[in-house]
């Protein structure tokens, strides 16, 4: 039965499921780390990374190839710029133990 | 790889896509959050290069866009956070869009039918025309954020009745596309273009003052241009990390409005929260105020048992943050009990404020939130107000204020208040502010920084 079911439908159940992980998820995100979560959420929004690879990467070269290495690139800077900058920020979040102040 | 295999890599990565935001529950476990983030994206990217061709041309791309991710990590200033965040959001839109068309010319390469179903029709549609409008939109955010652009709201006649023409069309031109039996190159292009104007002409009626509820707002589109993408590529883990993203910034956007006690629609319909601030809104009497020196306000708040700062987006655009942690500091050591009160709408984005003050090396143990300190106000000996307004006027507890309503950092219960502030100019919602004229509150004039730098000194 489940063999019959239209993909859309099983995405759309993915799709629902998610969002109620996210909204559980991000409400427990305390306010103090609100920027860091959205420069996160900014590099997994680039996971997007992996359709811009697919329509660069068909066996058959034609204009299409290019415009997914461009979004190849586009998403790369995402997801590098979206990670690091998130570290250098959790990096700020120290307690004050390291110099006794 | 067999399909079934990637299928897993793909799960395990949204896996550790949902532990990387869990960890952000805490500062303690928010950087192996952050690993974890990582991870899932190198599993997921390794994973899709095992079903993909043209390796070189996409390591390449990947390098170079890489390089040019991390310089621009290690740059940005903390004040710019919020132009980055846009920036990176306009990447997504894009990508979305570029993604889509690739898709509309070559199914094939994502396993989809030569004539593109019905489904994948609707999907693509969506996920373009989110991806081209989260692109113009977060354009807009960025020039206005960075100041390229004015951040005063663009409004004209008619602008609804554009806008929802526009609309219209779009979804016009969308069906054409759906129901054409071959690929309608002009109803998607048509459709396309819409989405990008439209995209333009809903960010520019918004004011800088409401900046934060927009950003969080196009963080949630670019994470709904990512789901859609994933929807037209059957693919379960783009619609995970984009569900992800999507409600992350939804719940943010509904959060920034609930602090500023403004409606969600309110603030996309625009037209509200010019920079600058207006005039005050004057009621005729001539209200007086007391003023004093950096010297005297060093002075109360050495002899004070506790002191909370609440520091304001003023206090950055001075750069007056290392001066204010000498100053925590140099109380600390006189044995006063400092705090800082954060209200969330403090800097240009949610948590901005947080950063700022962290960036300046004040432990984090020290900065509490609202709802965590509003009911030690009235048991605090002195609250150093520093270039914040709006957030500590105690209007917002009188009916009939326009500002009604609005949560506010209680500064007016302590025993006694310093206002640092350059002039008695009103905030970004145009209103005088009552604390300012209290018999207990003492106005410092001047820049937030040299002010801060005499206290210190005076110390």
């Amino acid at each position: 039965m489940i063999g019959d079911v239209d993909p859309t439908i099983i995405n759309l159940t993915v799709f629902v499921l998610a969002v109620f992980v996210g909204y559980h998820v991000v409400w427990n995100v305390t306010p103090a780390l609100h920027t860091p979560l959205m420069s996160v959420t900014n590099a997994i929004s680039g996971i997007i990374l992996v359709g811009a690879m697919l329509a660069a990467g068909p066996a058959e070269t034609d204009w299409g190839v290019w415009l997914g290495a461009v979004a190849v690139t586009l998403a790369a800077i995402n997801v590098f710029g979206g990670f690091l900058v998130t570290q250098r920020m959790l990096e700020m979040f120290r307690k004050k133990d390291k110099k006794g102040s | 790889m067999s399909a079934n295999l990637v299928a897993i890599a793909y799960l395990i990565a949204s896996v550790f896509f949902i532990l990387a935001l869990k960890g952000l529950s805490s500062p303690l476990t928010a950087r192996r959050g952050n690993l974890f983030g990582m991870v899932g994206m190198a599993i997921a990217v390794v994973t899709t290069l095992t079903v993909t061709r043209n390796w070189a041309l996409i390591l390449a791309c990947i390098a170079l866009g890489g390089a040019v991710g991390a310089m621009v990590a290690r740059r940005v200033q903390m004040t710019a956070m919020p132009e980055l965040v846009a920036f990176m959001h306009s990447l997504v839109g894009l990508a979305a869009v570029f993604i889509a068309i690739a898709a509309v010319n070559n199914p094939a390469s994502f396993g989809l039918p030569a004539i593109l179903p019905m489904g994948s029709k609707l999907e693509l549609f969506l996920g373009t025309f989110i991806g081209a409008m989260t692109w113009s939109g977060s354009v807009i955010a960025f020039l206005k954020l960075s100041g390229r652009m004015s951040g005063a709201p663009i409004t004209f006649g008619g602008q609804h009745m554009v806008n929802l023409i526009l609309a219209i069309a779009m979804v016009g031109f969308g069906l054409w596309f759906f129901f054409s039996e071959t690929t309608n190159w002009t109803a998607f292009a048509a459709m396309t273009s819409i989405a990008f104007v439209l995209g333009f002409l809903i960010i520019i009626p918004i004011g800088g003052a409401d900046m934060p509820v927009v950003i969080s707002m196009l963080n949630s589109y670019s994470g709904w241009a990512a789901a859609g993408i994933g929807f037209s590529l059957g693919n379960p883990m783009l619609i995970i990390a984009g569900s992800l993203v999507g409600s992350s910034g939804a719940i943010l956007s509904y959060i920034m409005c609930k602090a500023m006690n403004r409606p969600f629609l309110s603030v996309i319909l625009g037209g509200f929260g010019s920079e600058g601030g207006t005039a005050a809104v004057s009621d005729g009497t001539q209200k007086t105020h007391r003023s004093g020196s950096a010297d005297d306000a060093a002075f109360l708040m050495g002899n004070a048992d506790s002191v909370i700062i609440v520091p304001g987006y003023g206090l950055a655009v001075a750069r007056a943050q290392h001066s204010v942690k000498e100053l925590a500091e140099k109380l600390h050591e006189k044995g006063v009990n400092v705090r800082f009160a954060i209200h969330p709408v403090a800097g240009r984005m949610p948590g901005h404020m947080n950063v700022l003050l962290a960036e300046a090396e004040i432990p984090y143990e020290q900065v509490l939130e609202m709802e965590e300190i509003n009911s030690d106000f009235a048991n605090t000996d002195v609250v150093l107000v520093l270039g914040a307004n709006d957030v500590v006027n105690p209007a917002a507890n009188v009916p009939g204020s326009p500002i009604y309503g609005m949560p506010i950092l209680d500064a007016h219960k302590a025993r006694t208040v310093m206002v640092v502030k350059r002039s008695m100019a009103a905030g970004y919602a145009g209103l005088d502010n009552d604390l300012f004229y209290m018999d207990k509150t003492m106005m410092v004039f001047g820049d937030a920084k040299k002010v801060v730098e005499d206290m210190v000194k005076a110390l």
